[in-house]
């Protein structure tokens, strides 16, 4: 075990603070220390609540030493990224609609760390209202990757896989819609979970495409993302999509680690081509680790995944132009008086205001969801991309009677560098090609890091999906996966990332 | 029908109610021409016969019991506003005078 607290997992900080060889406090003034000394670099957070870290710390520390029964992580901080409503702390999205911001309320995801005792290190960047996949569309700057930091750390949650990849944190939360937690997770060889569509709350989280937004974990391990997901997992009666069933023994799985006999399924669609070699070698590999775990591979096929990015950027449009119809100017955050109008009307004031207020993706997709919407076209666009999401969630049906869980390589490709996709959405989209069929179906993946690219040396990432509320095969896959890597490596992959101290004085 | 015109798209930005400049009017006019293309290859997938899926999940409608509980207080209501006066949003007109 490492003495290192900021390199300590969750699971094993969760052992040394049920000891009682640390405290809370200790733990959370490294990582605060860490963020102090890194972050200027990393630019992970866009809200750093030093004070209530701490006063969390301190009442986890005196709880314990009173003898109260705790949860399992209580005094294990944690980063939330900007979408989740935090009462009493700025809330922004990543926009400058919403600077300033402070929720009155807790998102139900954020109540339950509170709950458990897990205090908030602050809140993580993202792009704006969580569309993009590099960060760089975050209205306070873009986020950078630790591996290489002229590079992306991937998006909407660059700020929740930096923030883990850096060791600022070894929590912290994120939302999935297209891809959001797990392709950040790939590109910076972190652990990220999307669990099923409703397993977790979607209450106070700043709503994007509501059918397939999803929180959840960001980490280190395997084990420490299925740790988190039992904390924030279960019925919420807040929201009405909320799955009201048992979590999945999701912990246990990791535990357990167990391929023997288990039928992966790789998706001829999304192989070979198109996938940087390095990329699909690293994937390749790690197919044969589970081989030698004692899985079974069979190739299945799905057609239809051929149409998803297309689909999926009608429905999130569609959807995004609908729910950030909300940020009006009259209730809460920004309101700009248009010039050179006497007594502008409320009209005026709202358009002036969005105008000033989202940034340049956020107005192209709200305008692209508006025509997609418009009569006249609404059949050929929006009620044609509905059709194919079904067509994808059979085809996803089908292959689960060949196969117990799909694998993927996460992205195409590692990280690329910033700027080079900024002003080619089409090719910014292309990034989330393997992500997206699974939020568009509803159902649970995981990523986690395959080994580094033969061409750049940056991480690669390994996709595992299941079938809607078996996300314990996840975590199963998952775990034996990084056991038998581990071994290979020598230890965690992200023991070689570079430090950052150095280059941050 | 991807050949959208500049036109088009201000009509659109009013819809949506986003004040537009000039120049990103002409900037997007190009971006979303190139988007509808791409996303215009739905209509070649094989969904003749097939049911529209709006929502991953069969939806239900979810109802409580009628019952005063404990809510945010018009203080909290209110703490984000960009003005309010005597426990009101405060807002622009909204009626045109005519």
């Amino acid at each position: 075990m490492t003495t290192d607290l900021t390199r300590a997992t969750a699971a094993e900080l969760a052992d040394l603070l049920g000891a009682g060889s640390v405290s809370s406090r200790e733990v959370t003034r490294a990582l605060l220390d860490r963020t102090t000394a890194v972050d200027g670099v990393v630019r992970s957070y866009l809200h750093v609540d030093e004070d209530g870290a701490l006063a969390a710390a301190d009442d986890v520390d005196r709880r314990r030493a009173a003898g109260e029964g705790l949860h399992a992580l209580a005094g294990v901080p944690i980063a939330v990224k900007d979408v989740m409503a935090t009462r009493g702390l700025p809330t922004t999205c990543g926009s400058r609609i919403l600077e300033g911001w402070v929720p009155p309320y807790d998102a139900t995801v954020v109540r339950r760390l509170r709950e458990a005792g897990m205090p908030i290190l602050g809140k993580t960047n993202m792009d704006e209202f969580a569309m993009g996949s590099s960060t760089e569309h975050s209205a306070f700057g873009p986020s950078h990757n630790p591996w290489d930091l002229d590079r992306i750390p991937g998006g909407s949650g660059g700020g929740s896989s930096s923030v883990v990849a850096s060791f600022q944190a070894p929590l912290a939360i994120g939302t999935d819609t297209g891809g959001s937690i797990r392709q950040p997770a790939a590109v910076t060889g972190t652990v990220g979970t999307k669990p099923t569509y409703g397993g977790v709350s979607r209450y106070g989280l700043v709503a994007l495409a509501s059918s397939l937004d999803q929180a959840g974990p960001c980490s280190r391990t395997v084990l420490d993302s299925a740790l988190l997901h039992e904390v924030i997992a279960g019925h919420d009666p807040m929201d009405s999509t909320s799955v009201d069933a048992p979590v999945p023994a999701v912990v246990e799985a990791a535990r357990r680690a167990d391929v023997s006999g288990m039928r992966i399924g790789i998706v001829r669609e999304l192989t070979g081509e198109g996938f940087q070699p390095g990329v699909q070698a690293r994937f390749d590999e790690a197919v044969q680790h589970l081989v030698d775990a004692g899985a079974e591979v069979v190739e299945v096929s799905c057609p239809s995944f051929t149409y998803a990015l297309a689909a999926y950027y009608l429905i999130l449009p569609s959807e995004a132009s609908s729910n950030l119809a909300k940020f009006d100017a009259m209730r809460y955050g920004m309101r700009v008086t248009p010039d050179g109008v006497d007594a502008p009307s409320a009209e005026q004031v709202m358009a002036a205001t969005r105008d000033a207020g989202f940034g340049d993706e956020v107005k192209r997709r709200i305008i692209l969801g508006t025509y997609a919407l418009s009569s006249g076209y609404y059949d050929a666009y929006y009620g044609s991309a509905q059709k194919v999401r079904r067509l994808i969630a059979n085809d996803f049906a089908a292959a689960f009677e060949t196969a117990d869980v799909l694998v993927t390589p996460t992205a195409p490709t590692t990280a690329f560098r910033l700027g080079d996709k900024l002003d080619d959405p089409m090719s910014m989209y292309l990034n989330d090609i393997a992500t997206i069929p699974a939020n568009l179906a509803g159902i649970p993946g995981l990523s986690l890091p395959s080994g580094l690219a033969d061409e750049d040396g940056l991480p690669a990432g390994f996709q595992v999906l299941a079938p809607a509320m078996v996300d314990d095969r996840l975590y199963s896959v998952g775990a034996a996966l990084e056991a038998r890597l581990a071994a290979a490596w020598g230890g965690p992959l992200l023991d070689r990332a570079p430090d950052l101290t150095e280059v941050s004085r | 029908m991807a050949d959208l015109t500049r036109d088009d798209v201000a009509h659109l930005a009013g819809l949506a109610r986003i004040d537009l400049s000039d120049a990103e009017l002409d900037r997007m006019v190009g971006e979303l021409g190139v988007i509808l293309e791409s996303v215009a290859t739905v209509q070649q997938a094989p969904i003749a016969d097939v049911e529209p899926m709006s929502h991953p999940l069969p939806l239900v409608n979810v109802t409580r019991p009628d019952v005063v509980r404990p809510s945010l207080t018009p203080q909290e209501a209110l703490s984000g506003a960009p003005e309010s006066e005597q426990q009101r949003f405060s807002v622009p007109r909204i009626l045109d005078e005519e």
